[in-house]
């Protein structure tokens, strides 16, 4: 029976490089793809994370509520923007941060699961900013120091607008934890579901060690004690237990997701994709 | 004397810019407000604001038409993201048309009512019209007014 041929190794390192290939494994970590998959990591959390706070928008509890979600859903969308255009500029194959942002498909989006995860009620949304822009906050104040020039301007800009986001979740997780006991139940239920996405965030793997050795990126476990220090006197304050222990859920990174992303893309993705070139 | 021609031609260029509004606060202009981080005889630098602030791409737009009308067709505006905008670089002039406005200019001590004055005022919420402002309460007229954020 005739064997197939070897694998010549000039095909094989073409094939890990393929437009689209091993959408499920990490990229080989030489400068520009280890680069092009972290700038999509931070690009992709913010995007999607805007994109499910503008849902809200018309459905919050008050107008200055739905104010406040609608301009952190604009911050995020802005990070996302330079992030996802730096990306194309890298990748140099004439993409930008739209084509990024509305024609890939969703094992190609390197966000982690917490951003994905839907609103829920107004408590499971706060749960979720907080425990995200209390990280993404220390993140960019690492990155504002980057060796990649453009990543450290990106941050240093958005580093002041996520202090914002970070404080005004962490008090209303504490106004809702410290608060009726609807409220409480229902911040503590947030809190509990989005708690076992949070290992994920500190999750350093080639594509990081590669990036923070050279300067570029941040190890996320430099602050990661910090973080969990804010987020346990918070919801101290909030007089909601401390954060779950629970089965950590990885593998936003590497393009595995939930259910939920994909819907999300469909209504974020329908247009640009319907009517290729619409302008308005 | 060359020079003096190019000093001659940033000015001329910089009483351009000091006449574009801000599409959001029409009475400041983008000078301003500081986003005009330096000018050349063939470029303006100009950085955001706030990075998803929906005003940059007006703002670049009618920088453009104001040049354009201007007869500046050949400068180039490039956008700088670092070192970051910060309320810090709103100049005194624009400080004053703010509170002309009705909007309380930044401020790192005790919040002014922009109507009476008072300083016995409270934050409503920290996000307000647009990503710049929040939204205050003064207690002493009861007349609700926005906050140019610090920044």
């Amino acid at each position: 029976m005739p064997s197939l041929p070897p694998i010549r190794p000039e095909d094989e390192a073409c094939a890990e490089k393929a437009p689209g290939g091993g959408a499920f494994d990490a990229p080989a970590p030489d400068d520009n793809g280890a680069l092009f998959d972290y700038l999509l990591r931070l690009g992709d959390d913010s995007l999607v994370l805007g994109q499910r706070l503008s849902e809200w928008c018309g459905h919050a509890p008050s107008v200055e509520v739905d104010l406040s979600l609608a301009n952190m859903a604009l911050d995020l969308i802005g990070q996302a923007t330079f992030f996802l255009d730096y990306a194309g500029e890298v990748e140099g194959r004439g993409r930008d941060g739209d084509a990024l942002a509305f024609h890939r498909d969703v094992l190609d989006f390197r966000n982690c699961w917490l951003v994905e995860q839907p609103n829920g009620d107004f408590a499971q949304t706060m749960a979720r900013q907080f425990l995200f822009s209390a990280w993404q906050r220390r993140l960019f104040a690492h990155l504002a120091g980057s060796a990649d020039a453009q990543i450290a301007a990106i941050a240093e800009k958005a580093v002041k607008e996520v202090a914002y986001h970070a404080e005004l979740a962490a008090e209303w997780v504490i106004r809702l934890g410290d608060g009726t006991e609807e409220s409480r139940r229902r911040m503590a239920e947030g809190i509990e579901w989005m708690a076992r996405f949070v290992p994920e965030l500190f999750e350093a793997d080639d594509v990081v060690a590669f990036l923070a050795d050279r300067g570029i990126a941040a190890d996320p476990n430099a602050f990661r004690a910090d973080y969990e220090a804010e987020v346990a006197a918070i919801l101290a304050e909030a007089t909601l237990p401390p954060l779950p222990q629970q089965r950590p859920i990885l593998g936003g990174r590497r393009g595995h997701h939930s259910e939920h992303l994909g819907h999300l893309l469909c209504t974020m993705q329908f247009l640009p994709r319907t009517y290729p070139e619409a302008v308005w | 004397m060359v020079a003096a021609a190019r000093r001659d031609e940033t000015a001329g260029l910089w009483s351009v810019l000091a006449e574009v509004p801000d599409p959001e606060i029409p009475v400041i202009s983008v000078v301003d407000l500081g986003i005009v981080r330096s000018v050349h005889p063939d470029r303006v630098i100009v950085t955001p604001t706030y990075t998803g602030c929906p005003a940059a791409q007006v703002i670049e737009r009618d920088i453009r038409a104001a040049l354009d009308a201007a007869g500046y067709r050949d400068v180039r505006i490039e956008t700088a993201l670092s070192p970051a905008w910060t309320t810090d670089w709103i100049t005194p002039a624009g400080r004053q048309k703010l509170l002309a406005y009705g909007i309380a200019p930044p401020t790192r001590s005790a919040v002014a009512c922009p109507q009476c004055g008072s300083s016995d005022t409270e934050e409503i919420s920290r996000f307000g019209s647009t990503p710049c402002k929040a939204l205050w309460r003064c207690r002493d007229c009861a007349e609700p007014f926005d906050l140019f954020k610090c920044h």
